[in-house]
């Protein structure tokens, strides 16, 4: 058996970050197959302390880290840096912060 | 009371004056809707909509829409639900809404039978509400205060289905048009005032309130079926289809949760939601559940205006000012504080966008040390007056064109401005200041209800 790595936009249809409220940034990752998103989600791979070291967050402060079934997905939610819209706003939709989630490299034997 | 087995909702789009498709809407109107939903409210496009009272699309484009949903209403004899008028669903912006319906069932010689329902609330009530502990933050937010409350313009609350279903009981209305609502309660009214399941009536609600951004590719018309133990979603365009995956993923959009999602009254549990694949364009949902809450909560929405923005755009190009930028920068920062060390510093705000660097990210950008061809900055200043934003952009800007660096060689300017003005006004800005969780004792009162015709 041999262990490869994949990298999570390979295998995801969906990847993607917006506003969930004025005060909260969602990220969804849905995967292209129900097999690949029952291997990530056993695997261990993305989790918690993953997130919260790509984002320079503190993993406390991640509000949802949730595998969803029913839609092969992920779906993880943090604290906005400022309230959406005001000084200091660099994303009013949140729309192009999942950028970091492409690159995780997930192990898939084959 | 007969029971009706089946409720037809028709939604034309995910926002009213985002404009549909005639075509479309036409042949969903062709399969018999009992009522014809639609939402007009977020708080996406920012505060200033709800601080500066700013509605988030024009007249000209609600009047377009509402013409052909005027049109539908007298033609098929069915009802119209619209919720969060405007946008931010204040009570000028209800008012505004009556007055176009108004002003097309005039030009129309249509007459109806209007609900206006007004969802501002009183700030004394919610100065009362906190000093007895029943304020809660909704998510990361900063405390309320008496302060907070005064500061926002307007705070509305998001109202439950409770007023729509008085109005539906009591009167013959043709038309409804809310103040800030909660999203699906448009869609979900009518089959939860014909007894159908609360949890499938506001998963149909939370899917359709977007139209049938559900759908794939993605459109405007969508028609749901609530029958006694599920619902049917399809697309009204028939070059659309919804799926199990559209459908689930669409679940997730915008939410801080896939399966718990609170709303007004209790939480909508779909851990159990199973979606079936009907035939090609049409999928069944099933197992929705909602678990009304021992108290019930509204979310007040308001916000504040902070201040004036001005701005200055420009480009570098020089690759040794890129490997100095950020002592660049901060230097700059600090001449200009010491050129205005008159004023206060909390007076004041300067920010810095490095577009090359971590312009899209700031913070939670991953990357340090790239290596950009080219830099666009841009300095944000925010201050008590236009004037003083402008007079600290412009300071900052001539600062930063002349500003010598270690390695200098290009000395007769570091930044290429592509626009003139050089300093750019951007008016007021605003913050969202309220967005709490309120417990109140009757949904219904809260909202006051004026009935009209026209």
């Amino acid at each position: 058996m041999n262990i490869k790595s994949v990298k999570l936009r390979d295998i995801a249809k969906v990847i993607r970050s917006k506003n969930a409220g004025p005060f909260e940034l969602t990220f969804d990752v849905i995967f292209k197959t129900k097999e690949d998103y029952e291997k990530v989600k056993a695997s261990g791979v993305l989790n918690k302390r993953l997130i919260a070291s790509l984002y320079n967050l503190d993993p406390q402060n991640i509000l949802t880290f949730v595998f969803y079934d029913a839609a092969n997905a992920v779906k993880i939610t943090i604290p906005r840096m400022r309230p959406q819209g005001s000084i200091g706003e660099v994303d009013m939709h949140g729309a192009q912060q999942y950028v970091p989630l492409f690159d995780i490299d997930i192990p898939i034997d084959l | 009371m007969v029971i009706m087995r089946e409720l037809h909702i028709l939604a034309p789009n995910g926002m009213l004056g985002y404009g549909f498709p005639v075509k479309w809407f036409k042949r969903a109107l062709s399969m018999n809707p009992h009522a014809i939903a639609v939402d007009s409210g977020s708080t996406d496009s920012g505060p200033h909509k709800l601080a500066m009272g700013v509605m988030t699309c024009s007249k000209e484009a609600y009047t377009k829409d509402i013409s052909l949903l005027l049109d539908a209403v007298s033609e098929k004899k069915i009802p119209l639900f619209i919720s969060s008028a405007g946008g931010a669903g204040t009570n000028a912006q209800v008012d505004i809404f009556l007055d176009i319906i108004e002003k097309i069932s005039r030009q129309r010689n249509y007459h109806f039978k209007i609900a206006a329902i007004y969802s501002e609330i009183d700030k004394n009530l919610i100065k009362e509400k906190l000093k007895n502990g029943q304020i809660a933050p909704c998510g990361p937010v900063p405390p309320l205060s008496d302060e907070e409350i005064d500061l926002a313009t307007t705070v509305v609350a998001q109202m439950g289905v409770e007023p729509f279903l008085k109005v539906l009981k009591e009167n013959d209305v043709d038309i409804i048009v809310s103040g800030r609502t909660y999203d699906p309660v448009a869609i979900a009214a009518m089959p939860i005032k014909e007894g159908f399941d609360p949890g499938l009536a506001w998963h149909m609600g939370k899917i359709m309130e977007c139209g049938a951004l559900c759908a794939e590719p993605a459109g405007k018309v969508m028609l749901g079926v609530i029958h006694e133990d599920h619902f049917i979603l399809e697309p009204g365009s028939l070059e659309e289809r919804c799926t199990i995956s559209s459908v689930a993923a669409h679940t997730l959009y915008e939410k801080s949760h896939p399966y718990f999602l609170p709303g007004p009254g209790g939480v909508l549990d779909l851990s159990d939601a199973r979606f079936e694949q009907l035939d090609d364009r049409r999928v069944k949902v099933s197992g929705s559940k909602f678990v009304a809450s021992d108290k019930y909560a509204v979310k007040l929405e308001g916000a504040k205006k902070v201040g004036f923005r001005s701005i200055f755009i420009g480009g570098v190009r020089d690759p040794i000012l890129i490997g100095h930028i950020d002592e660049v920068l901060t230097r700059v920062a600090k001449d200009v504080k010491d050129y205005f060390k008159d004023i206060p510093l909390d007076q004041y705000q300067m920010i810095y966008h490095v577009y090359g660097k971590n312009g899209v990210m700031a913070e939670l950008e991953p990357v340090k040390n790239a290596t950009p061809l080219e830099l666009c900055i841009i300095l944000e200043v925010a201050a008590p007056t236009q004037e003083l934003a402008t007079a600290i952009c412009s300071r900052a800007r001539t600062e930063l064109l002349h500003c010598p660096y270690e390695g200098r060689i290009g000395t007769a300017g570091n930044i290429a401005f592509p626009f003139t003005p050089l300093e750019i006004s951007l008016g007021e800005v605003c913050a969202f200041n309220v967005y709490h969780l309120m417990e109140i004792d009757d949904p219904v009162n809260l909202f006051p209800i004026r009935y009209l015709e026209v």
